[in-house]
């Protein structure tokens, strides 16, 4: 394994019964990088998370945590990272303090050191004021940053956070991934984010994407947006969507395809493309939209479907 | 990084010691949870008793005892067995969006878990049971030093396998649906023949084996021989009897609960 790498997943696989969550994927994260994992609910980063996080053992394949196989050396693991989930891992019943104090507590942590660990997470994501209050009564979002300070004082390697935004507004959101920045420039903490939200992604290093188990996309969001080659021109029609697009493959050298009963063209001159599509089928097209390719884009045209296509996991 | 090794006795008791706290605080915080699983036995005990009363009558027991004072050693045990069952139900949800998440992906010994678990209900069990008493009165029971000095050993046993039972049927369940199916086919049976709500029959029958081979049986007797109700004074010796047998069970339950614990469902 490369030293540079955080995370080293080989040939990874998982069933449940026939269905398979998980089809051999293979992937690094380097050290310090923020990495999302983006996919729809239902395309296996869920049981990817468990794997990495010791909590499930995979059929087939091999996973490493910062030089520590997770399966055969999982108290080596547990010991460096920190682990946010989905729903956070706190007593409602508890006060932020006791939650803190507790949690310390399962990494053995106690007395003068578990209360300056305690200071420094609380300082991270801004919480001194609300040390006393119940965590029952906080917003989500204070919950998550709960959360979050609970992990760091382990002071971990790295973190893996399982749709860390879910039930946050916003601003909350910003909150989260400033305070991810700021643990990866001063502590050189490396992250693996699992998400479905494409706007999250997009502020990662990088971005893999998922579908049914399988890694179809790799690399940065912007070299996986440009290497759509050119903008994404959508056409909604008064009759069929297919027809037009066959008409519309018949007449130009392009290829349309359609997703969700929009046709879909990705064109380097999408603009010039568009006005004259819309003068040729003006009988047929009832609107026009251009836009900057985006990580759905990516999904769409990797997958040949719609994001919200995809069946619950 | 944790500044102990996870292999030191230290690192175990930690976070022991933080489970059980919270198990404790969190009951506390509750109060709904401390009158839900007091009163309900003392509705049962108060109604039953004197329903039951006039038509009582122990051939075991050589004395005029009243149902109320028969059914008093059962219903604490019942009292344990509610508590018990309300602190082991949370196990469910915690562990899967709760506070034991962040456990399990700690770098803790599988005994950690079982452990606080058995001493927080233990000791909110051993509490309700005492409160509880404050009513021995109203059974004509009289609790001196004597009583209290064998019934306090008596409860922590019968408290530790009370929510060991609860333990290890939450941990292995998927919905607190299930555990409530479990309790009414098979925790409530276990308690309703064990001499709590009536003597079980002596020599032979079915009944008479169901009483010899449930554990809950010693529980019941061991806090019954405590009071010393149902004279001629019971020999110490039934007492300890009981006690050992509860004793042993109560090992039995954690160390199955260890087992569980430690060998995870791989399809979880």
């Amino acid at each position: 394994m490369n030293s540079h790498d955080a995370i080293v997943i080989r040939d990874l696989t998982k069933n449940f019964g026939e269905r398979r969550a998980l089809d051999h994927l293979t992937l690094s994260v380097k050290r310090g990088e923020l990495f999302c994992m983006l996919g729809p609910n239902g395309g296996g980063k869920s049981t990817l998370f468990r794997i990495l996080s010791t909590l499930m053992q995979p059929d087939h394949g091999e996973a490493e945590i910062l030089g520590h196989n997770v399966v055969l050396e999982a108290a080596a693991v547990r010991a460096r990272i920190g682990v946010v989930f989905q729903a956070p891992s706190l007593d409602g019943k508890l006060t932020i303090r006791e939650n803190l104090l507790c949690g310390g507590a399962m990494y053995g942590l106690r007395g003068k050191e578990l209360e300056q660990r305690l200071r420094d997470a609380v300082a991270v994501v801004q919480l001194e004021e609300r040390l006393n209050d119940r965590v029952e009564t906080l917003s989500g979002g204070l919950q998550r940053r709960t959360e979050i300070a609970k992990c760091l004082l382990i002071r971990p390697e790295l973190l893996l956070l399982d749709e860390p935004s879910t039930g946050l507004d916003p601003a909350a959101r910003l909150d989260l991934w400033a305070a991810l920045e700021n643990l990866r420039r001063d502590r050189g903490v490396t992250a693996l984010c699992t998400t479905h939200l494409m706007d999250e992604a997009a502020r990662a290093d990088r971005v893999g994407i998922m579908s049914a188990g399988q890694l179809v996309a790799l690399g940065t969001p912007s070299e996986l947006t440009s290497a759509l080659g050119g903008d994404v021109l959508s056409l909604t029609t008064r009759h069929g969507a297919d027809q037009l697009a066959q008409r519309i493959n018949q007449h130009h050298e392009i290829v349309a395809t359609v997703v969700e009963g929009e046709v879909r063209i990705e064109h380097p001159q999408a603009h010039e493309l568009a006005a004259r599509l819309a003068a040729q089928f003006s009988n047929e097209i009832t609107s026009v939209r251009v836009a900057r390719p985006t990580l759905e884009d990516v999904f769409v045209a990797r997958t040949g479907r719609l994001f919200a296509e995809q069946g619950n996991e | 990084m944790s500044s102990l090794k996870s292999s030191s006795p230290q690192f175990l008791w930690t976070p022991v010691k933080a489970l059980w706290w919270r198990d404790v605080i969190r009951f506390l915080r509750q109060r709904n949870r401390i009158i839900g699983a007091l009163a309900t036995p003392l509705v049962f005990w108060l109604l039953v008793g004197s329903g039951f009363g006039p038509s009582f009558h122990n051939s075991g027991s050589s004395t005029n005892e009243t149902y109320l004072a028969y059914f008093f050693p059962g219903t604490i045990v019942l009292i344990m067995l509610f508590t018990a069952i309300f602190s082991t139900i949370s196990v469910i949800e915690d562990r899967r969006e709760g506070f034991l998440q962040g456990a399990l992906v700690a770098p803790l010994s599988p005994a950690t878990i079982p452990l606080g678990k058995f001493l927080g209900g233990t000791t909110l069990a051993v509490l309700q049971a005492i409160l509880f008493c404050v009513l021995a009165p109203l059974a004509h029971i009289p609790i001196g030093f004597g009583q209290a000095l064998l019934l306090l050993p008596a409860f922590l046993f019968v408290g530790f396998c009370m929510t060991g039972l609860g333990f290890l049927v939450a941990w292995p369940m998927d919905s607190t649906q299930g555990f409530h199916a479990i309790m009414n086919i098979f925790l409530m049976p276990l308690w309703m023949m064990s001499g709590a709500l009536f003597p079980m029959p002596a020599g032979s029958g079915w009944l008479y084996w169901v009483g010899l081979l449930n554990p809950v049986s010693y529980s019941v007797s061991a806090i019954r021989d405590a009071l010393m109700i149902g004279t001629p004074l019971v020999p110490l010796s039934d007492y300890l009897f009981s006690l050992l047998i509860t004793a042993l069970f109560g090992a039995v339950t954690f160390g199955v609960s260890y087992y569980l614990v430690a060998h995870p469902k791989k399809k979880t």
